[in-house]
């Protein structure tokens, strides 16, 4: 069965070699500073008392004044889980973030996916490109003050989606 | 003599048959060779993330039939496991019995699409395809039997099923596993020593395990390039800790292990579902309504649950906020995520694999777009 790592214990461990970096925790969750993310992941993916090889999932939630990105990381070695999140873009300014794709592939697409849908910067990200909508669709569909049903999406739908290179 | 030849960027998809749905490449070749790809999604993308926020919880499970529609019911299992995490519901014994039922003969349907599909690419066209669509007929039949749906079943409801097995499912059910076994056998006799499928399949996009993992690949494609890891058995969800079955590996991680371990796994879900059937007894097979009600509102938090689906981790993330809807639903979805090696399977290949390779992947369209 797979082991799930308590926040406080967690949060603890990641200050032993990150001093700094981590906001708070509770439950099964550990809120790190945006700033120290890379940091941080690097050190969970390569220590030996982490091991997290597998970026199970990447995603973000649109809390009205701040965004939370989230990601679910599994240790194939020691089977094992935990849980980081991040809040960014506090008051709904320019939310940004370091992107993790150099150290796990996997985050790849799945960053591209929370830029389109939720309009999260993913800074150093080999192809930051919208992935699901076309270039120039306008706004994030998946933010809480997205309007929905609106008609003049359509006339803005190019004919070739990638932008008719 | 070299003769000159200069690259040419073709386009492929989204509407060719060969795309398993509406996907779309842009590849770049140099005589045979292909030399660059770029993905291109979103033609199926109709927004279920978004849909999600807008219907009740037991709604939903209509949504996750359709995005990966070739595997409606272990859709509808993982999305199930995280409300009942989310929610704290206890299911019914019986319920969890019937949807690991529903679920493995759901995998062995997925993954004889799959076989099928991958020998349409490989250019037998017709027979494959039809050998394994007349079987998954069968499993649609059982399912018909089980809930009136043969794609989009909506069968599971959280805390269970939304209804008892008919009588005649269980003769049907012992018939249509002896009928699977029979497919497989006479599927692997004309394909898995076949010389042609060797010569095509063997030594292609051979993938290393270790950047299978960095590039957060699982299911199947993992599994065959040696690596043991399978959710059912790292991480038991249901009944799976009260079943024991083996876990296919093989090493090779080009197009045939991938073939290979999917009609393998297809004959261990036989032996799962033969042991659910032996374990499984007679009781309600959901929660009453005064416990689960229709409308289901629970504590505000979040929870992630995920599954071991037909083309790897199959996660759903639920946040709540108390009321009726999710705050936010988010699908962690294997097909896309599996396409994350595209380029390094395809590119310095030959046009002819390039089906080929993409059809070991194992994607389904609305699983990718969502």
């Amino acid at each position: 069965m797979t082991t799930v790592w308590s926040g406080t214990a967690l949060a603890e461990a990641i200050e032993a070699f990150a001093p700094g970096s981590v906001e708070s925790s509770a439950g099964t969750d550990v809120w790190l500073k945006p700033e120290s993310i890379s940091t941080v992941c690097e050190g969970l993916k390569t220590r030996s008392e982490f091991k997290f090889d597998l970026l199970s999932s990447l995603t973000a939630v649109d809390y009205i004044n701040h965004f939370e990105v989230v990601y679910h990381l599994t240790s194939l070695p020691m089977n094992s889980s935990a849980v980081l999140k991040s809040r960014v873009g506090l008051g709904r300014s320019d939310a940004s973030i370091a992107s993790v794709v150099p150290i796990w592939r996997g985050a790849d697409y799945q960053e591209r996916e929370v830029w389109d849908l939720m309009g999260i910067r993913f800074e150093g990200h080999p192809n930051h490109k919208r992935i699901m909508l076309w270039e120039g669709y306008p706004g994030h569909p998946l933010r809480k003050d997205y309007v929905t049903y609106d008609q003049s999406i359509a006339s803005s739908a190019p004919d070739d989606r990638d932008g008719g290179e | 003599m070299a003769i000159k030849t200069q690259p040419v960027t073709v386009n492929l998809g989204p509407q060719h048959p060969s795309t398993h749905g509406v996907f779309r490449m842009r590849v770049m070749f140099d005589g045979e060779e292909i030399v660059d790809v770029e993905p291109i999604f979103g033609y199926l993308h109709r927004g279920s993330e978004k849909l999600a926020e807008e219907r009740t919880y037991t709604q939903i499970i209509t949504l996750t039939d359709r995005m990966d529609y070739v595997s409606s019911m272990l859709n509808n299992q993982g999305y199930i496991l995280a409300v009942e995490k989310l929610a704290g519901i206890e299911p019914s014994p019986r319920g969890v019995w019937l949807r690991m039922i529903a679920s493995e003969l759901q995998r062995i349907a997925s993954h004889l699409v799959a076989t099928g599909f991958l020998l349409q690419d490989l250019g037998a066209l017709g027979t494959p395809l039809i050998y394994a669509m007349r079987e998954r007929e069968n499993i649609l039949d059982l399912f018909e039997m089980l809930c009136g749906a043969r794609i989009t079943n909506s069968y599971l409801r959280p805390g269970g099923v939304f209804m008892d097995a008919p009588d005649e499912f269980w003769p049907a059910l012992d018939r249509g596993l002896d009928d699977i076994v029979n497919t497989i056998d006479e599927l692997e006799t004309y394909l898995s020593g076949n010389e042609i499928v060797f010569s095509r399949t063997k030594g292609t996009a051979v993938l290393p395990p270790e950047l299978l993992i960095n590039a957060s690949i699982t299911g199947p494609m993992l599994r065959a390039s040696g690596v043991d890891w399978d959710l059912r058995h790292r991480a038991p969800y249901d009944y799976y800790d009260k079943i024991s079955f083996e876990r296919i590996l093989h090493t090779a991680s080009d197009n045939y292990a991938r073939y290979w371990v999917r009609v393998q796994e297809a004959r261990e879900s036989v032996k799962i579902i033969k042991q659910c059937i032996e374990q499984i007894e007679p009781g309600e097979v959901r929660p009453s309504f005064d416990e689960v009600p229709r409308l289901i509102r629970p504590p505000a938090g979040d929870a992630y649950a995920a599954i071991e689906g037909s083309k790897g981790e199959l996660g759903f993330y639920l946040v709540s906020d108390g009321s009726i809807a999710p705050y936010r639903m988010h699908v962690r979805a294997s097909s896309l995520i599996n396409l994350t090696l595209l380029r390094e399977m395809l590119i310095g290949g030959q046009f002819g694999d390039l089906f080929v390779t993409f059809g070991s992947v194992d994607l389904n369209m609305g699983e990718v777009d969502r």
